[in-house]
Parts: C-alpha cells; sequence; structure tokens
C-alpha cells in the first residue's frame, strides 16, 4: 500500500465513523444541531479523501476540475437558496425533491459507468467480476429511477400540483403497475445479459414504475411513502458504491437505507397503517366508506368563539391538540399568541403531540417552534394522556382522528388500535373545524358526538384570531 | 476490494443503520430523515469519480457533472433545511430569559 491509499482509507474510515455519530446525535435533541453539522463536515472530509487519494495517484485533468466545479457551483448554490427560502410548512415536499435528486444522481452515475466503461478495471477482467458490475449498475438505475420520479410525484402531490386520477384508485393500477414491474424486470436481466441497448427501457420503465406506484397514494399517506424512497435513495447510493468499488458509499447508503425503514416503520405504526396497505391499498377513505356509513351525528353542540373564550379564562390547565389543518391553515403563530395570553394569567398551557401530526411525524413540533413555543411544552402521547382527566379544557386545531375515541371503544371501527390522545376524558373540550366533514380516514368522530364537546365551526385562523379579541376584552394577559 | 468484502460493508453498514435509529423521540422524526437524506447525497462522490475517470470523454464528463450538481443540490440543501429546523429547537432556552 501506498500513501494515497492509506491516506484515503483513514479519511474514510474517520468519515463513516463520522456520519454514524451524525446520526446517532440526530435522535436526541441536544445533541442534534451539532450532529448535523458533524454529518456535513464528515461528507466533505470524504470529498476532500476522495480527490486527495486521485491528486496523489492518477492526478486530476484540468479538464476534470473545470466540470467538477461547474456541477459543484451549480447544485450546491440552487440547494443553498432552496433550503433558505422554503417555508417551514412545505418540508415534506422539500425533503421530497432533495430526496428524488439524489436518485437522480446515483441514475446518472450508473448510466454513465455503463454507456462508457471506466477504464483501469480491464486487466483483472473476468466473467464474475462483470457480472457483478452489470447487476450493480442496473441496481442503481432500477432503484434511482424509482426514486427520482416517486419524489417527484410525491412533491408534485404534496404541492398540490397533482391530484390523484380516478383510475389509480380502481384495480387497474395494479395490472399497470405489475406491467411495468415485469417490464423493468425483463430490461433488468436483459442488461444483466449484456444487451446494453436494453439499459433504456430499464429507465423507462422504471421511471413509469415510480410514478405508477405513488401516484395512487394518498395525501395523508405520503410522509410514508417520502420515508421508504428516503430509504430507496440510500440503497441507491450504495448500489453505486458497488458499481464505482467505493466502501464508503456502501456503508453510508446501507446506513440511510436502513434508518429510512425503520423510520417508515415508526410512521406506519403512529397512523396504524401497515406498509402494505399503504402502498397497495389506495387511500383508506376509498375502503372505509361503506364502515362508515353508519355514523350519524346525532348529539353536536356547537358554540361561539366568545363561550370559548369564557370557559378558556376560568381554566387552571389547558391542553392544545394540534394537528394537520392547523398546519394547513398556517395559524401556527396566532395559536402562539393566544397560548401567550393564557400563560399571562398563569394558566398551565401545554401541547400534546400526536406521533402523526402534521403532515409528517415530527412536522408539527417543527412548526410550533417556529412560532415560538418553548419545547418544553410539547407532550408527546403517552405523557400527556393521563393528565387528561385533571385537564379543563383541551382545544383540538385541525386534528381530527388523532381524537378519535372510537380507536379504543369501537373494535369494528377501522381505526381501531390506533393510538389516540384520550381528549375526552377532560372536563370541556372544543373542537374548532370548517364543517363536519370527516378526517383522512373518512370516518366518523364520535368524539363530536360526546356532552363535554363544543364545536366552534370556522377557519383555524379566523377563529383563533377572534379568539385573542375576545380574550382582550375579557383582560386576559393584561397584567 | 473483492466482492465478499464489499457484501460484508454493506450488511455491517446495514446493521449499523438499524441500530442507530432505535429511539429516536417522534419531535425528531422529520429533521433525522432530511438529514439521512442529505446523507444519501453521498452519491456525489460516486460522480467526482466518474468525472476524475472519465480522461476527456465530454459526454462522460457532462454526465458526471449533472450528476454531480444533482448530488450535491441533495447535499448542501438537505443539511441547511435541517439545520434551520433545528435552528427553532435550540434557539428556545435563550428566547426564555
Amino acid at each position: 500500500m501506498n500513501l494515497p491509499v492509506i491516506i484515503k482509507f483513514v479519511i474514510d474510515l474517520l468519515a463513516v465513523l463520522l456520519l454514524a455519530l451524525g446520526i446517532k446525535g440526530l435522535s436526541k435533541v441536544k445533541s442534534a444541531r451539532d450532529a448535523n453539522r458533524l454529518a456535513a463536515f464528515a461528507m466533505s472530509l470524504s470529498v476532500v479523501g476522495l480527490l486527495s487519494y486521485y491528486l496523489g495517484t492518477s492526478g486530476i485533468a484540468i479538464q476534470s476540475w473545470i466540470w467538477i466545479i461547474i456541477g459543484s457551483i451549480i447544485g450546491s448554490l440552487f440547494g443553498a437558496i432552496l433550503a433558505k427560502k422554503v417555508p417551514m410548512t412545505s418540508m415534506p415536499e422539500t425533503v421530497a425533491l432533495f430526496n428524488g435528486c439524489g436518485g437522480m444522481s446515483s441514475l446518472l452515475v450508473a448510466l454513465g459507468v455503463a454507456i462508457f466503461p471506466i477504464s483501469g478495471g480491464q486487466e483483472n477482467f473476468d466473467f464474475f467480476k462483470s457480472l457483478i458490475n452489470e447487476v450493480s449498475i442496473s441496481v442503481s438505475i432500477f432503484v434511482g429511477a424509482i426514486t427520482f420520479t416517486g419524489s417527484i410525484v410525491a412533491m408534485a402531490k404534496l404541492q398540490g400540483w397533482l391530484s390523484t386520477p380516478g383510475w389509480t384508485q380502481s384495480k387497474v393500477r395494479h395490472f399497470v403497475n405489475i406491467v411495468f414491474a415485469v417490464a423493468s424486470l425483463i430490461a433488468f436481466f436483459d442488461l444483466i445479459n449484456g444487451n446494453t441497448s436494453s439499459i433504456w427501457l430499464l429507465v423507462i420503465f422504471s421511471s413509469f414504475l415510480g410514478i405508477g406506484v405513488t401516484l395512487p397514494i394518498g395525501g395523508a399517506d405520503m410522509p410514508v411513502v417520502i420515508s421508504l424512497l428516503n430509504s430507496y435513495s440510500g440503497i441507491a447510493a450504495a448500489a453505486a458504491g458497488f458499481v464505482v468499488d467505493s466502501q464508503l458509499l456502501i456503508v453510508a447508503g446501507a446506513m440511510v437505507g436502513a434508518a429510512g425503514l425503520i423510520l417508515t416503520q415508526v410512521m406506519c405504526k403512529g397512523m396504524n397503517r401497515s406498509l402494505v396497505s399503504v402502498l397497495f391499498g389506495g387511500s383508506l377513505s376509498a375502503q372505509s366508506t361503506v364502515s362508515s356509513g353508519s355514523g350519524e351525528y346525532t348529539n353536536i353542540t356547537s358554540c361561539s368563539v366568545e363561550e370559548c373564550a369564557l370557559t378558556l379564562e376560568a381554566a387552571n390547565k389547558v391542553i392544545i391538540v394540534p394537528g394537520y389543518g392547523l398546519a394547513v391553515a398556517q395559524a401556527q403563530h396566532t395559536l402562539r399568541e393566544v397560548t401567550k395570553k393564557l400563560e399571562q394569567n398563569g394558566i398551565d398551557v401545554v401541547y400534546a403531540i400526536h406521533p402523526v401530526a402534521g403532515r409528517m411525524p415530527g412536522h408539527m413540533n417543527v412548526l410550533l417552534a417556529e412560532a415560538d413555543v418553548p419545547y418544553e411544552q410539547l407532550k408527546e402521547m403517552d405523557v400527556v394522556n393521563p393528565d387528561f382527566p385533571a385537564t379543563d379544557v383541551v382545544l383540538v386545531l385541525g386534528a381530527n382522528d388523532v381524537v378519535n375515541p372510537q380507536a379504543k371503544n369501537d373494535s369494528s371501527s377501522p381505526l381501531y388500535g390506533m393510538p389516540v390522545l384520550d381528549v375526552q376524558e377532560a372536563r370541556t373540550v372544543f373542537v374548532i373545524k370548517r364543517g363536519m366533514s370527516a378526517g383522512y380516514s373518512g370516518i366518523k368522530n364520535d368524539l363530536f358526538d360526546l356532552p363535554n364537546t363544543s364545536m366552534v365551526f370556522g377557519d383555524a385562523k379566523k377563529v383563533l384570531n377572534e379568539l385573542i379579541g375576545e380574550l382582550k376584552d375579557l383582560g386576559v394577559g393584561e397584567k | 476490494m473483492s466482492f465478499v468484502s464489499l457484501l460484508w460493508v454493506l450488511l455491517l453498514g446495514s446493521l449499523l443503520g438499524l441500530e442507530l435509529i432505535g429511539k429516536v423521540p417522534p419531535t425528531l422524526h422529520t429533521p433525522l430523515m432530511s438529514g439521512a437524506n442529505a446523507i444519501s447525497g453521498i452519491t456525489m462522490l460516486a460522480a467526482l469519480t466518474l468525472i476524475v475517470k472519465a480522461e476527456g470523454n465530454v459526454p462522460l464528463l457532462i454526465i458526471g457533472s449533472v450528476s454531480l450538481g444533482f448530488a450535491l443540490f441533495n447535499v448542501v440543501g438537505g443539511f441547511f433545511v435541517t439545520d434551520r429546523m433545528l435552528s427553532m429547537f435550540s434557539r428556545k432556552p435563550s428566547n426564555k430569559k
């Protein structure tokens, strides 16, 4: 071993270690920010390691430097600008877009190597080695293409640029996707057999497969899909690692792939959905129309904002349950003003965060943090559930299925078994909602029928603004 | 590197990933996903390799460069956006005073 090889080995080892520490640190609130920077540092280190290795061995041509600089500047610039500009509410789409581009990168590397075989590896060329090469190129293209088109469709759907076409909710889509999958597989094996021209068929069919699989999935299931695609992009990176013979790529790709899979599992559990039903079941409302048809609301109490304000003023302990609707209405800042007033009056306010509140697990925490809600006031479901009986007022904002008592009481309900917040245990529950429409599951919410529940109808932001006015009139928070 | 040892690397890397994510509070799921996503942009190394080994093959240089651009878009954007999210958690203590 000569010096450049040793240096690269040491740097790679260090980079893997730092990346692992980075992922580990990202799982604790205190260390998360430093861990993220550590991971970023490890990535730059790995680039330095690679470049110094080539400088020390084969050298890097001027022409290569030019293309490296062009690619780096353009990519980094756009990435940095998007990351700075994008609003926090569109975080899921942003992650999807970044993820898709990672997949695209792996796809392009494999394409490049397939069309123009890299020189240098020819001396120890044997059948086994070329087979591995073909397989890893094919995997990289297959997974990379699915990641790219799938992520782009996910982003477009979350942005509202694409809706779910009707035919994708019928059985037809399974047929279409099976055709794409089989066609991709045929191209896959044809490519491994040495027929290079089928590479384009593989690109096309796996791209269509990515679209076909993602398109039918309902908006609320999208986070799970993004998490899964994130895992795929790790796999694509690992496959690209086999293509260019880089252990660092394989380790990092495998780590992301495995971590993404675990995260996907966690999300599914929180939504009481299995990965299979997310991927192949279509949107939940389509399946459950029959079972939920029986539910008619019989005992709805609606009340005015003024009543709500009066009850809040008299309370000692208030729990806020924020949901997807709050994020859509972008009312988290207004909510923060309301709770500030209550706190100034000595009322104990906490936020109950369901594991899948918002559009992604943890998304609600980010949104509330953006509105300056102290981190200590955010309580996880298991922590806050025992507190509900001792709570005077619960304010449900844009959450629905996660506060449905059916999940605990009614074993025939499709929601049965899903972990929910026991808001009905509190003395009074206010549900701020636009109308009586069902939640994303399309299932009747028994909470609304309970005697201690009152509905405040209206847009979350508007109601909260009125609430601020009412509280002001009552002299709350003006000491 | 022989294929078998690369497979070992793959296996150990996967196990490491499974182990690392074990207990994550839901608060951090989104930043974690976004951070892990940035790391998956490690394909930039493959793109770099492609460019360095292109030896004047212009189409290959262009493919490599575009691939590098996509990867860096993922990496730089991913880390910045994760930092932005996390900065919202960590600025809390100073605001309370």
